[in-house]
């Protein structure tokens, strides 16, 4: 993979090197961690970009480097962009968190707008968008679904934002179905097709007959999908070409208005430093249309889910909640605060497994 | 923990599953070698063939044509290769490092218009009778017939390496490419045929990947497979069984690994995570100590004139 950046970047290098003449124009860079042909998470972030296009027109210059690994290769990548004249660069992927500060200090008069981290900075901002509030439709969804009793789910790195879709997913699965319980296994990558469809195929050998993925690709639903009897849910993107079965609802990330507002605020001068976390009501996330395959009063729950969910009468950790070591965590009726939600690191009660330190 | 989950009949069909692309890519390449030249294109080579079996088969709905698409698209890409080192007489290295990359480069380009599309299924081997026999049946009668043709290539291999004059004839040219040449054997003709041979049997592993094994294109699908396989080959001793012991025991592992995260058993992820790795390499390392060693002009490119 290092090799494949090193190739992207160079042909970029080249690029920029005969467009870096038009000094006016606003520069954006953006910097993904997969292919933007993934159909998944960096694919979403690609159609932000276009959107950004679409609505600046000539006013931007928008550049991008696909495939960049998480570590060093990231912060040369970054520099190479502000050495270029970005003005604005989105860094999408949790493990730029610690590149894009370093960067960041270097370049004060750049902008650096980090997806899902928790670092900022006077030039760093942060943004997320509350997923784990599409977790808890789609762990309505599953609970009901499910004849085996087993949701698989496929981790991919034990950061926060994994472990509260697995826990948000697990208690509202719980909710519908005492009896659920959750196989989870850690893929350790973002994106990887062969891998993530061995870990489909494991999990629907051990008997699960739903499996929700936190990986990239949609090589889940295509082992979903040869098995048969297996549902599955899109990620990231709407993967609606594996439904209406075996996706039969998903996760969509919407960065676009995002990203258009953040342009602009360079534009005018009036970008300053924030921690922006949407979730559905603001509409960063969205939940694909509920297949027909669900039945009538599943897809009823769990809209009606989703509405209490986006006007904020309901919080998807809504206490009485207790950790996995069975102390407790919230109290009947209380809600978690953004701060522990940030920063989780641990299962709640029900959930079998260790979380790899 | 609970480990009767894990159904140990599945367990050993789908590791067969996840062998075969590594298999293929490292029986073509331990050809190369021993002709004597290192191409680590392997990687770029698998993509090209996966893409391209990938773009055959839906466009033809026919796995089959897809496959043989997809040899023969890994051969034409190893012509660039050839073109390199055989005729201007470019460094191995090199040129192999450029293929991979050119591949992968290529292949998103080639992809784009098939991202998000579903091949045409390959049917099972399904022979009555024997396919329904317990434990045996989905172990030995139930899979797809490129995996046998994998398990084939293997026997063939090994048998021409070792029975055949065509084989003798590989191994001089790979040992010492001076006499051979002066016994009046065609040197870089010898090498061209076994470098596009490479090329078409990791073509083949490429659209095992993107046909069945997973079965979608998206870019850079082979994730490093391909380097897996060149590693395998000298782990293996240039011996196309030892080739397949690695081969099965890598995807044996990685099968395994998942099967035990699944099963909840109490060891720690990344361990179970770097296993398949390491075990392999154990286990190879243990099975060369003996005085095998890599073809004697490995590496080395050939000109009729020095």
């Amino acid at each position: 993979m290092k090799l494949t950046t090193l190739l992207t970047s160079a042909a970029m290098a080249l690029g920029l090197a005969t467009a870096a003449v038009a000094a006016d124009k606003t520069k954006v860079g953006f910097v993904y961690v997969g292919p933007v042909g993934d159909g998944g998470w960096t694919y979403e972030h690609d159609q932000g970009r276009k959107a950004v296009v679409a609505e600046f027109g000539d006013a931007v210059e928008t550049v991008y480097v696909e495939n960049v690994a998480e570590g060093p290769d990231a912060e040369r990548v970054m520099t190479q962009m502000a050495l270029e004249g970005a003005d604005l660069i989105f860094t999408t992927s949790f493990g730029y968190m610690d590149p894009t500060i370093n960067v960041a200090k270097k370049f004060p008069n750049v902008k650096f707008e980090h997806a899902t981290g928790y670092k900022r900075a006077d030039n760093v901002s942060t943004y997320s968008a509350r997923f784990y509030e599409g977790r808890a439709v789609q762990g309505t969804i599953a609970g009901n679904m499910t004849e085996s009793n087993i949701v698989g789910y496929i981790g991919s790195y034990p950061i926060p934002e994994v472990i509260r879709g697995i826990n948000s997913a697990y208690i509202h699965a719980k909710k519908v179905n005492p009896d659920v319980q959750f196989k989870i296994v850690w893929a350790f990558t973002w994106f990887d097709p062969a891998k993530e469809a061995d870990a489909a195929k494991v999990l629907i050998e051990q008997g699960a007959d739903v499996i929700l993925q936190h990986t990239d690709s949609t090589a889940p639903q295509a082992a979903a999908q040869a098995a048969g009897n297996v549902i599955t849910f899109g990620q990231a993107s709407d993967m609606s070409e594996y439904g209406p079965s075996p996706r039969v609802s998903s996760i969509i990330d919407n960065w676009a208005p995002y990203y258009v507002a953040r342009t602009q605020a360079v534009m005018d001068g009036t970008w300053a430093s924030t921690d922006t976390w949407d979730g559905i009501g603001a509409g960063m996330v969205g939940i694909g249309e509920i297949s027909d395959a669900v039945p009538a009063d599943v897809k009823e729950a769990a809209l009606a889910l989703k509405a209490s969910l986006a006007d904020g009468s309901y919080h998807a950790f809504t206490g009485p909640l207790n950790k996995q070591d069975g102390s407790v965590w919230l109290a009947d009726g209380e809600t978690s605060d953004d701060g522990t939600l940030a920063g989780m690191n641990f299962f709640v009660e029900g959930i079998e497994g260790d979380i790899p330190q | 923990m609970d480990l009767s989950a894990i159904n140990p009949v599945l367990l050993i069909a789908s590791l067969m599953v996840a062998a075969t692309p590594i298999l293929l890519a490292a029986i073509g390449e331990l050809v190369v070698e021993k002709s004597g030249v290192l191409n680590l294109g392997v990687e770029g080579m698998m993509i090209i063939g996966a893409v391209s079996g990938f773009a055959i088969a839906v466009e033809t709905s026919s796995p089959w044509l897809g496959f043989i698409a997809s040899a023969a698209a890994g051969a034409v890409f190893s012509l660039l290769f050839v073109l390199l080192t055989q005729v201007a007489q470019a460094n191995q290295v090199a040129s192999g490092l450029a293929l991979t990359l050119s591949g992968l480069g290529l292949s998103a380009l080639l992809g784009q218009n098939y991202v998000g599309i579903r091949p045409p299924q390959m049917g099972k081997l399904d022979i009555p009778l024997l396919s329904d026999l317990p434990v045996v049946g989905p172990i030995l009668f139930g899979h797809d017939p490129i995996l046998y043709i994998g398990i084939a290539l293997t026997a063939g291999v090994w048998a021409m390496l070792k029975f055949t004059r065509a084989g003798l004839v590989l191994r001089a040219v790979g040992e010492n490419h001076d006499a051979a040449h002066a016994l009046g054997y065609k040197v870089i003709r010898i090498r061209i045929l076994a470098i596009m041979f490479g090329g078409a049997c990791a073509g083949l592993g490429g659209a095992y990947i993107s046909l069945i094994r997973v079965p979608q294109w998206t870019e850079g699908m082979t994730a490093g497979v391909g380097w897996i396989a060149l590693a395998l080959v000298v782990f293996a001793s240039w011996k196309p069984w030892r080739a397949l012991l690695g081969a099965y025991l890598f995807g044996g592992v990685t099968v395994v690994q998942l099967n035990l995260q699944a099963a909840g058993v109490a060891i720690p992820v990344e361990y179970l995570a770097m296993s398949p790795y390491v075990i392999t390499i154990v286990v190879l390392v243990i099975l060369s100590a003996d005085k095998s060693s890599a073809p004697a002009a490995l590496g080395r490119n050939f000109h009729a004139s020095r």
